[in-house]
């Protein structure tokens, strides 16, 4: 294989386990914060415990986002050097800023979080939470920021030639706001809400169905609903707005995710589907002129098709593209279904009644996962060839000094820890969940719990 | 080029880069050091205080490597495309060490059986010897200098970084690690354990002091480029003076009790010695050893002006910040370590 090929590979392949964690904690934050506002309000102590145990999860989480995030902030360089140099200006500035605004912020207020209840207040203690969910809201900030760039570059010119070009900052705010990136933090701000919501969903449906810790189970899932039926139907406005970005900036991308070709034609919207690249057909169930009215409110205009680009300046795996963003817009459309009837049942005092709703709230946790990756998937293929849509090729974009066999070396590497690190995390995440919200420590603190109150047995070496 | 107080913005990004360079050092050095020395404590009870010691800061001390990488991308991009692409195997073993060290300390506590928190615990400590050293060998090649072609990309064998000085430099690095993770460790520990790691201390001391002669020694004499500042500038032998002053202080401190002081010492130590490496490269990022023109300097790596100048304002907004709640999470955890329900 080349060293393009596997360059990206492992740049999907680290990014996308990396991608599993931060969702989590960005929603998982929001609903801490909202626990433990409810236990500073109310005193009651339901809400302190559940803020307790999912702190303990969160804790998880954020342990191994940092350990995977690290790769990413230095895997340009090592694999993407000529990126590095042509875009040092600008991602690089958006880099910084999120490790000097937002991760600090994250893992300073970690501390105090996770250890700190005996330590500090509790309002100090709130206060730690809300930084820590800032913090991370903060991080996703500068990361679409720096990504939305990449898809709609604004607030640069291009100086120096060939191998020496590289895009220098001319307005910082203008690169800041450029035309995708506040509709695209929208869109993963809210798909990160929903990735946490329906972690929390998903295990208090498990207790609920289990019959345990009812009294925290019902309480905080009727939250975390309320949460995930306003986020499911947001999604829908900001995953729109989005897809309107798209269209006006990245046409190639946009004619790539109904897998549209001729730019004479009325464009389809397709339920679901199956993109012939060699024939360019689609064949699957359609809206008539679907794609045409959303872009442009007429479902007999036009839309421009892959065909009015040169093959070397669209994407390629036209149907990858379209399956990953179909599976993305249907899994949204059914958490919109999902959260809305529970919505209701539970107006109606019938929610915990229905056993199988509960098994699907189980297992929708996956749900939002696999619509964050497949929408990243399908917007990352989508500016393809492209690394900087229209300036800067992912061909060029290499290190020219960097070998197959190290990347190899390296792939296989991660590869080999990342799927350990995957059974240890869902291994202890279970655990920890069967263990439940009540009473905090395990068997074994309680152990050194009582030495401890034995100042003779204390630090003995 | 534009200035600030007469020095150009290069150089105050350079200034900045060195401070978080630094400020990860002394931060995460101390946890590198205590990971590194965590198999010499025997027990159950003196591993899990001495985890806690360093539990609620590991991971904001983490995040200046994060600013740092920043910092260097944003500000000086031909360097680090340059040095991450060259430094390529000993850099993704360092960085699959930093993936380890962290879950191995947030994994130990979650299971009560002695097998699993054995194997932790060896991961933890192999991963901070292993991080240790391959900062240390980096640090090094990049002080010696590594080849470098026209287009200020690598161009020689990555095996040629494991050079004497390099090798040198790289358990000097983990000496001084270990020495300021020890007297963190004392900082925060009693009775017995406390005995233990203040007698760890000064042994690491020693192993510092002697990796640090020897490197000292091999560069006056086989690579006396690295010596051409002091000699063109002698004023500047008061920074040598004033870390072996730091150093001897250490010992002093920790005798009379004074733990504090003997650990801000240390921190001294960590700085100067760094304050020396960059004096030593200045202007240089990268230096091409071969054919010095290819070499990549503050000022023909740089962002442009506009980059730098927003860059210096994100710093200056940025810093108190960060030394303000960086300051109160460690002023929350002061004092000796105490364990409750919430520690690992």
């Amino acid at each position: 294989m080349d060293v393009e090929i596997l360059a990206r590979l492992q740049f999907a392949f680290t990014i996308a386990f990396h991608y599993i964690y931060p969702p989590l904690s960005i929603g998982l934050g929001l609903l801490l914060v909202v626990f433990e506002g409810l236990y500073l309000k109310t005193g009651k102590k339901i809400y302190e415990q559940a803020t307790r145990f999912w702190i303990k999860i969160f804790a998880l989480i954020f342990g191994i986002g940092v350990a995977t995030g690290i790769i990413m902030e230095f895997e340009f360089g090592t694999n993407w050097a000529t990126y590095s140099k042509y875009v040092g200006d600008i991602f690089g500035s958006a880099l910084a800023a999120e490790g000097i605004f937002a991760f600090a912020l994250e893992s300073g207020f970690l501390g105090i979080l996770i250890f700190g209840w005996n330590r500090v207040s509790s309002r100090v203690h709130f206060f730690s939470t809300l930084m820590v969910f800032l913090g991370s809201m903060f991080s996703a900030i500068w990361i679409v920021v720096a990504n939305s760039w990449q898809q709609t570059p604004a607030g640069y010119h291009i100086v120096g030639k060939d191998m020496e070009a590289r895009a220098e900052i001319t307005d910082f705010w203008a690169m800041v706001f450029n035309p995708s990136s506040v509709d695209r933090l929208l869109h993963v701000w809210i798909g990160a809400f929903l990735a946490g919501i329906f972690l929390v969903l998903s295990v208090n449906a498990w207790y609920i169905l289990k019959k345990k810790h009812l009294e925290i189970a019902k309480p905080t899932f009727k939250i975390a609903l309320v949460a995930a039926t306003v986020f499911s139907l947001l999604q829908l406005f900001a995953g729109h707005r989005s897809a309107d970005v798209v269209y006006k900036y990245q046409p190639a991308k946009l004619a790539a995710l109904e897998g549209h070709y001729d730019s004479m034609a009325v464009a389809d919207m397709f339920l679901l589907g199956y993109v012939n690249n060699k024939t360019q057909e689609v064949t699957g169930i359609k809206v008539p002129g679907g794609l045409s009215f959303l872009t442009q409110g007429d479902f007999n205009k036009p839309v421009k098709g892959l065909n009015a680009f040169k093959p070397e300046e669209r994407p390629t795996q036209v149907n990858a593209i379209f399956q990953f963003y179909h599976i993305m817009v249907a899994i949204g459309m059914f958490l919109i279904a999902l959260t809305v009837y529970a919505s209701w049942l539970s107006y109606k005092n019938k929610l915990f009644e229905k056993r199988w709703l509960m098994w699907v709230f189980v297992w929708a946790v996956l749900a939002p996962q696999i619509a964050n990756q497949a929408g990243w998937f399908a917007a990352e293929m989508g500016r393809q060839p492209w690394v900087v849509y229209g300036l800067l090729r992912t061909s060029d974009a290499l290190s020219k000094t960097v070998t197959a066999n190290q990347i190899i070396f390296s792939l296989v590497l991660f590869m080999m820890v990342y799927a350990l690190l995957f059974v240890l995390f869902l291994y202890l995440l279970n655990k920890k969940i069967v263990h439940g919200p009540v009473d905090h420590g395990t068997k074994e603190d309680i152990e050194e719990g009582s030495k401890r109150d034995n100042p003779i047995m204390d630090h003995h070496q | 080029m534009e200035t600030f107080l007469g020095i150009d913005y290069n150089v105050w990004w350079y200034l900045v880069f060195g401070a978080v360079i630094s400020g990860y050092a002394i931060l995460d050095g101390f946890d590198l050091g205590a990971g590194a020395l965590h198999l010499l404590l025997n027990k159950e009870l003196s591993r899990r205080i001495a985890l806690n010691a360093i539990g609620p800061v590991w991971d904001g001390n983490e995040v200046w490597l994060v600013i740092g990488g920043g910092a260097l991308f944003a500000g000086f991009p031909v360097a680090y495309a340059a040095i991450f692409s060259a430094f390529y195997v000993p850099f993704m073993i360092f960085l699959v060490g930093l993936i380890f060290r962290g879950v191995a300390i947030e994994f130990r506590s979650k299971e009560p059986g002695k097998l699993w928190r054995k194997t932790w615990d060896v991961v933890y400590c192999v991963a901070s010897i292993i991080i240790s050293l391959s900062l240390g060998l980096m640090l090094g090649n990049v002080a010696l200098g590594i080849s470098l072609n026209e287009q200020k990309e690598f161009d020689g064998d990555w095996l040629s970084f494991f050079n004497f000085f390099s090798i040198m430099v790289a358990i000097t690095t983990l000496a001084l690690f270990m020495m300021h993770g020890a007297i963190y460790l004392v900082m925060k520990t009693e009775n017995r354990l406390y005995t233990k790691l203040y007698i760890l201390a000064r042994q690491f001391i020693i192993f510092f002091v002697l990796s640090f002669v020897i490197t000292t020694l091999y560069t006056l004499l086989y690579v006396p480029h690295l010596g051409d500042f002091f000699r063109a500038h002698p004023s500047s032998f008061v920074i040598p003076v004033l870390m072996v002053l730091a150093i001897a202080n250490i010992p002093r401190q920790l005798k009379i009790g004074k733990y504090r002081f003997a650990f801000i010492s240390s921190s001294v130590t960590i700085a100067l010695l760094l304050i020396m490496v960059a004096l030593e490269v200045f202007p240089y990022l990268l230096y091409s050893k071969d054919n010095p023109a290819n070499s990549i300097t503050v000022h023909n790596a740089a962002a442009s002006q506009k980059t730098m100048k927003i860059l210096l304002i994100i710093a200056l907004i940025g810093t108190p910040l960060v030394a303000t709640y960086t300051s109160f999470v460690f002023w929350t955890f002061k004092g000796k370590v105490k364990l409750d329900e919430t520690s690992y």
